[in-house]
């Protein structure tokens, strides 16, 4: 299954013919989680967009493997790539394991019926998230954290080669955020596949994510997180008020007598 | 049922939710099927002449003769009846859960959003706009002939259909979208009260009637219309039920499972229009079927699998519209009520239970 993993060649992203972004290039590797760090509104969002084909790039190339992601017709990409997306929507009666069972759509017959094989994926992918007792549970009894757990099971009930996720610990407490991101990692080792995930949260990244792309106002660094701790996080992220302890990993307030912070 | 299976398969072989699931989709559907039967055996007998019920076993068995008057009764009014109120309550029941799933929307439904006023458009323009002189007007159908008059409807319920889902793309609050289609009914109407102000009294008088929704309009020739109209639109939804199992996570999470998701929206566009104009050139717009149906189907399946729930909103459609046309009948008395005080009386408090118990009761499937 390894390859190259996800591979950007100077790829533009942008709305109508307008870039956000100078061209990226970056790597995500096969077995690792990579996180996308950056200020809100800065475009994590829609470079997830643009990686999982949900919009046009407006030049370069995302590379699964060594194939063209956008060229890929979409059941075959559905096969190769998952994707969690922050987009909210109302359940109705749908239970855990049917959600997940929705994974294997790009699997299935035009009637959607499952297989036995169709069946140990759901199975499979529920366990990796520890969501097996979710499965008869409607989703709209459930609470965030097991939604979320729900609909990451969905996309790895997908056998994706690269596995995406916009936002997914924004709705969970500080512990469920370190517990989501080291639940990636060990399916990043598991299927050697590279996972990119997006967050705000910098501090959880910095605790359980491998490599980093950090948009640092108009360019994205890339490298590992302990290498992006030490000189990119802190500029990135500052502001007059706050300031990044790039040794503890953590951000707090400016001591008034190093910063006059306007509050 | 494949996905009662499946899921039955994740939890465990044993796990009493699914097991239960499974059993309470087996009942609803062998209850409504009996309900169907009752009511169909029921529409067969009652009407503003009830024919005994030993006439209808006997027609049934076909040992009834030729020259009984009972005979005439049944073919002649209440079989028609009976098999438009079969038709017409699948198509707008089917529909109306297609159309909830593709708006994401519990009140989603033919006659809510303007679609059947649409279709009224059409029929107004094919009959009052062409100048022919028939009196009787179902029947009749202007000089495009039935054909032409189902036409001129499906292309009207095309166009709101259109119009209304464009809308739906910016607007995402159930709200607002209910006041857009009210919008469009309004517009839609003032161009029917148009057509209607210059038309001739006596044809004004059978499209007031018309617009009212009656099941007692048909003759048994204007089924080899309706009934493939609906076959059509029925077959159509089923084809498209996986894919909308997806799209209830939304439009991008069904992208992102493979799902051609314009290429459904378009199938499904088309089964509602076909279906929604077919049915209102026969039975005028027929209101609250297409929403009160597929609530009710969900409460009684509490299932979220449109295979499952396609074919059950069908069935149950079907037996509930035979009931309302019975009830619109009056039997016993030589009058009728319009089908639509029938049905506004069942479909009025659902959707007055939706709006306050929105939350429980979603869109999906």
């Amino acid at each position: 299954m390894s390859g190259a993993g996800l591979v950007l060649q100077e790829l533009v992203i942008g709305y109508r013919r307008v870039p956000l972004l100078p061209p990226i290039s970056a790597t995500a590797q096969p077995g690792r989680v990579t996180v996308l760090l950056g200020p809100n509104g800065s475009g994590k969002s829609t470079l997830l967009r643009t990686v999982a084909a949900l919009q046009p790039a407006l030049g370069g190339s995302a590379t699964l493997d060594g194939a063209p992601l956008a060229a890929i017709p979409p059941r075959s990409r559905a096969r190769s790539l998952a994707v969690v997306l922050t987009d909210r929507f109302d359940p109705g009666l749908l239970r855990g394991g049917e959600v997940v069972a929705l994974g294997r759509r790009p699997y299935t017959g035009a009637a959607g019926i499952l297989r036995a094989d169709d069946r140990a994926a759901v199975e499979r992918a529920l366990s990796a998230l520890h969501a097996e007792s979710l499965a008869d549970v409607p989703l709209a009894e459930m609470s965030d954290g097991q939604r979320q757990r729900i609909l990451i099971a969905r996309a790895l009930a997908q056998d994706p080669a690269l596995l995406v996720l916009d936002e997914p610990s924004a709705f969970l407490d500080a512990p469920g955020r370190i517990e989501l991101l080291a639940v990636l990692r060990r399916i990043a080792e598991d299927r050697s596949i590279p996972v990119l995930v997006s967050t705000h949260d910098v501090e959880a990244a910095l605790r359980a994510g491998q490599d980093g792309w950090v948009i640092d106002g108009r360019v994205l660094r890339t490298g590992t997180v302990d290498a992006l701790r030490e000189n990119v996080i802190g500029p990135a992220f500052a502001t007059g008020v706050v300031e990044f302890d790039s040794e503890l990993g953590i951000f707090r307030l400016r001591r008034p007598h190093s910063s006059q912070p306007h509050l | 049922m494949t996905t009662v299976g499946a899921v039955e398969g994740i939890a465990s072989e044993v796990s009493p939710v699914a097991v239960h699931r499974r059993r309470r989709t087996v009942i609803a559907f062998a209850a409504v099927t009996v309900l169907l039967v009752l009511v169909l055996g029921a529409a067969l007998v009652v009407g503003s002449e009830t024919v005994p019920v030993r006439d209808v076993l006997r027609w049934l068995t076909g040992s009834l003769p030729a020259d009984e008057p009972s005979r005439g009764l049944i073919e002649q009014f209440h079989l028609p009846r009976a098999l438009t109120g079969v038709l017409a309550g699948a198509g707008l029941a089917v529909v109306g859960l297609v159309m909830q799933t593709l708006f994401a929307n519990p009140l989603a439904d033919p006659y809510i959003l303007g679609v059947s006023s649409g279709a009224g458009l059409g029929v107004a323009v094919s009959v009052l706009g062409t100048g022919n002189a028939a009196v009787a007007f179902v029947s009749t159908f202007g000089v495009f002939g039935r054909w032409g008059t189902t036409a001129a409807a499906m292309t009207g319920a095309l166009v709101v259909m259109g119009v209304v889902l464009l809308a739906g793309r910016w607007i995402s609050s159930v709200v607002s979208l209910l006041v857009v289609g009210v919008m469009i009914g309004a517009a839609v109407g003032a161009a029917v009260s148009l057509l209607l102000a210059f038309a001739d009294p006596v044809r004004l008088q059978k499209y007031v009637l018309w617009s009212l929704g009656s099941l007692d309009g048909t003759y048994l020739g204007d089924l080899v219309v309706l009934g493939p109209v609906v076959g059509i639109g029925v077959v159509l939804a089923v084809l498209v039920s996986p894919s909308l199992n997806a799209l209830v996570l939304g439009e991008r999470y069904a992208r992102t499972m493979g799902v051609r998701v314009r290429g459904v929206r378009v199938v499904a566009i088309v089964a509602t229009s076909v279906v929604c104009g077919g049915v209102t050139a026969f039975c005028g717009p027929i209101a609250f079927l297409g929403l009160a149906v597929p609530q009710l189907a969900r409460m009684l399946l509490r299932q979220a699998d449109h295979r499952i729930m396609v074919p059950f909103c069908a069935l149950l459609g079907a037996a509930v519209c035979v009931l309302c046309g019975i009830v619109a009948a009056l039997p016993g008395t030589a009058g009728t009520i319009p089908l639509n005080v029938v049905t506004a009386v069942l479909g009025a408090p659902v959707v007055i239970a939706l709006l306050i118990r929105n939350r429980t009761l979603g869109a999906g499937g």
